[in-house]
């Protein structure tokens, strides 16, 4: 029985400070403003990256700006 | 389809760098943009580099707008990044300080379509960030920590503990105490505040019971755990508090696009062009000055009270007075601030500080100056309040009963008693039907200011109607020919004749006709007042009053506009307002509930027989009516026992929302219009207002009932405290049991009402 109840001490050791790792990790994830806005990264997400074409014309793009300004 | 279309629209925007091609119209409109000082309250922050600033998009709500605008960089090598929160339209961009200014990006966002709004009180205060997020926190620690201290508490509740060695168990009772400091003193601070700010002001609202509760919860867990009796009951404690933050985050879900207390300074633009002889230049609104020449634009808002300078103008007073028709102005008379300018650019001398002009005015009346009240009329805190001396009253009853006899029992009974029946189910039931019934409200397109207003709803028995833009379509009139109607060949004729005119009536007819052509016009002649007449293509055409055109006048109250051609009279045009097709269906529905109703407008009386026709005998009808007479027809009302509702739109309603017990803002577009109102409702939704008032009156019989169910616990378990043998299991069992049923009932009764009403969609 002793040896039963003891294990007890160690797992409750172990327990909380992993449900405080959980904590903290979702109270920082809140700070850094990840639940504010749960609708445009939806949006964000079907966004296409630029295709390969464009990527490479788009330096140009850039270059030809920047001669403008 | 239209958004593959769009995308390539934007594709091939992108594709041209620099391009600006509306940005030569702006030249100035954001001059103002350029001074520093402006600058600094516009901005979030900056260092040596970077800018970055917020600005509110009303234009965005596609899923292209974020794509163009999470793309400015492409359009502006200066701006680093920038990302758009589409919930609440606001658009966050950070910039490189000497490649680009503040200026350009406000154009180069005008330019793409999206001007950013820019109005006077963003100049007076800074907006504030989101504080939901601070309840999250509260509600993560306070979860955390009731999940703990219930595990901890599992061996006691079947007694493992006992049989086993007691330092296990005290090891236990410890960690528990350890863990309910953060609820105790972090989550559960707001309603200690609460209680504590209604003793200040001699009020016993919701949270002092529970405060006390909670208080005493603790107290009585602290002696048993260091007399090493037991282990507390601080599950029970770290549980309410959870709950009970859980039930506020429900109730309490903003509607972050939605502004409900906006006054002036959130439709006046933030700058104005001042004219200072040849020169032009715009300065910040709110350094405007008496004396000042200023020039407005058509389209534009007046800002103050001015005289005019330009020789005639065309200004429309319908968001000061809800009067639809344009006014003429002649130089030297009096333009009234809240007026749009509809002619072409004018001059004016500012005669009134913005402060002090007639429309601004209204907002240093009484009706402005105190928030009202919505919390402390609820009749939820009437319940509490008997709740809570009902409690003490058995709880000392208790104790004094076992008192003579045995005084640890007595005290036992007395805690026993308070800690059993918290309020805590009762708070429940009220904060989860509310938040239910929000959240049913939203999907139908009302949207309350807080959950107390639901409760004045529920209390409505008069409901005042504006007229213009509320039981009317805004921007819409009917228009019939009566006689013998034009040819398309007449139609030409007077569309022509009419094109010369600026008349509000004329404009109407010609909207309506903007299928003709444009014919040769001589000898064009407008008499104010009278009407119009010209040769058009060789044809003497007349347009306006029944003499002037020399017809039979017929007895009808709506506009009319008589035309003839050659001396021969066609007929009239009749103009009237349309209303909208729900209306009658809303008005009989509000009849069957015993509502009263009334009707004020700005307008004339042209329309009377109409509305006579629409509503009850006994409804009072009003026109002419003024801002501020608006408001003191409702406070007339209310001085006679009515509990009033006006619902009405636009600036012009304002006093009379804010005096009003529900404001009702009825609006095409939520994001333009919601002066000091407590309810915002789209106008697609306008049939379903009676419906708005049932359905309130419904969810304060769900929370009596489920009060009823909350109290059935508490005799239950108050029952068994007294008598001083509640087992410690069945206290921790009950609690959340007690919660869980609370919160299952008043969600459900919430939406098998909504869908009873036909307002589940």
């Amino acid at each position: 029985m002793q040896l039963v109840m003891s294990a007890f001490y160690i797992l409750i050791g172990v327990s909380i400070p992993v449900a405080l790792g959980f904590l903290i990790v979702f109270i920082l994830a809140a700070r850094s403003g990840q639940f504010d806005d749960d609708y445009t990264p939806s949006i964000r997400m079907l966004m296409d990256d630029e295709s390969p074409i464009e990527k490479e014309t788009l330096p140009e793009h850039k270059q030809a700006k920047t001669k403008q300004v | 389809m239209l958004s593959e279309n769009n995308l390539c629209n934007y594709y091939d925007l992108s594709e041209r760098p620099g391009l600006s091609p509306k940005s030569l119209e702006f030249s100035g409109k954001f001059a103002f943009l350029d001074d520093n000082s402006v600058v600094e309250k516009l901005i979030d922050y900056q260092d040596d580099h970077q800018v970055q600033v917020t600005f509110y998009l009303p234009q965005v709500h596609c899923s292209s707008c974020v794509w163009l605008l999470e793309h400015l960089y492409r359009l502006d090598s200066g701006i680093v990044q920038s990302r758009i929160h589409f919930h609440r339209k606001e658009l966050n961009v950070t910039f490189q300080k000497d490649q680009t200014t503040l200026r350009k990006v406000v154009e180069l966002l005008a330019s793409v379509g999206y001007s950013p709004q820019l109005a006077l009180e963003q100049l007076e205060t800074k907006a504030e960030s989101n504080p939901n997020r601070k309840r999250v926190y509260k509600i993560a620690v306070a979860g955390f920590c009731f999940g703990n201290i219930m595990m901890l508490s599992f061996p006691e509740y079947f007694h493992i503990a006992s049989t086993g060695d007691v330092s296990m168990k005290n090891m236990f009772g410890y960690l528990n105490l350890i863990l309910s400091l953060p609820v105790l003193l972090y989550s559960g601070s707001e309603f200690y505040i609460s209680a504590w700010k209604g003793l200040k002001a001699k009020f016993l609202n919701i949270d002092l019971p529970l405060t006390l509760s909670i208080a005493i919860t603790f107290g009585r867990s602290v002696y048993e755990i260091f007399t090493e009796q037991s282990i507390g009951y601080l599950d029970s404690m770290s549980g309410i508090i959870f709950f009970m933050l859980l039930g506020r985050f429900f109730q309490d879900k903003t509607f972050f696009t939605l502004q409900f207390d906006r006054n002036y300074k959130s439709y006046f633009p933030i700058s104005v062009s001042v004219v200072n002889g040849a020169m032009e230049t715009s300065i910040p609104l709110n350094e405007l000055k008496e004396g000042q020449t200023i020039r407005i634009r058509s389209q534009e808002l007046i800002p103050a009270d001015s005289e005019l300078q330009t020789q005639r103008a065309f200004i429309d007073y319908s968001f000061v007075t809800g009067e639809s028709r344009t006014v003429e102005a002649d130089k030297g008379s009096m333009v009234y601030a809240g007026g749009r300018n509809t002619g072409a650019t004018m001059d004016l001398v500012v005669m009134k500080a913005v402060k002090q002009s007639y429309l601004t005015h209204l907002w240093d009346k009484d009706a402005f100056q105190e928030e009202k009240q919505h919390e402390e009329k609820s009749f939820i805190h009437k319940l509490a309040r008997n709740f809570t001396i009902l409690l003490l009253a058995i709880s000392v009853g208790a104790f004094f009963y076992w008192l003579p006899t045995d005084f640890a029992r007595g005290i036992n009974a007395l805690t026993t008693v308070l800690i059993v029946a918290c309020p805590c189910a009762l708070l429940l039931s009220v904060t989860f039907t509310h938040g239910a019934a929000m959240r049913v409200l939203s999907n139908n397109k009302f949207y309350l200011k807080n959950a107390f207003v639901l409760e004045k709803i529920a209390r409505l028995n008069q409901v005042v109607f504006d007229k213009t833009g509320t039981i009317t379509v805004s921007d819409h009139d009917d228009l019939a020919f009566v006689g013998n109607a034009p040819d398309a060949e007449e139609a030409n004729l007077i569309f022509t004749l009419l094109h010369q005119s600026n008349h509000t009536l004329s404009r109407i007819i010609c909207k309506r006709l903007s299928f003709c052509d444009v014919l040769p016009i001589d000898q064009f002649l407008e008499l104010p007042g009278k009407g119009v007449q010209a040769m058009v293509n060789g044809k003497l055409v007349k347009a306006g009053s029944a003499e002037y055109v020399r017809a039979i006048k017929t007895s009808e109250e709506a506009s009319q506009v008589y035309v003839s051609i050659e001396g021969k009279v066609l007929g009239y045009y009749r103009i009237s307002n349309a209303y909208r097709t729900e209306l009658s269906d809303v008005l009989s529905s509000f009849v069957r509930m015993e509502t009263k109703l009334a009707v004020i407008s700005g307008d004339r009386d042209s329309e009377k027989g109409n509305l006579q026709r629409l509503f009850p005998k006994e409804t009072k009808l009003r026109f002419n009516q003024k801002p501020e007479d608006k408001m003191h027809f409702i406070q007339q009302l209310q001085s006679e026992g009515a509990v009033v509702a006006m619902i009405g739109d636009g600036l012009n309603d304002a006093g009379a929302l804010q005096q009003s017990d529900v404001g009702i803002s009825i609006s095409e577009n939520v994001n333009n219009f919601a002066p000091a109102c407590d309810v915002i409702v789209e106008a697609s939704s306008f049939e379903l207002l009676p419906k708005l008032i049932q359905f309130a009156r419904n969810t304060r019989i769900i929370i009596l009932i489920s009060f009823g169910i909350s109290l059935l616990y508490n005799i239950i378990g108050v029952g068994l405290a007294i008598r001083g043998e509640m087992e410690p299991v069945l206290a921790a069992i009950l609690m959340p049991i007690s919660s869980f049923t609370i919160m299952l009932f008043t969600t459900g009764g919430t939406w098998f009402v909504a869908k009873k009403l036909g307002l589940s969609r």
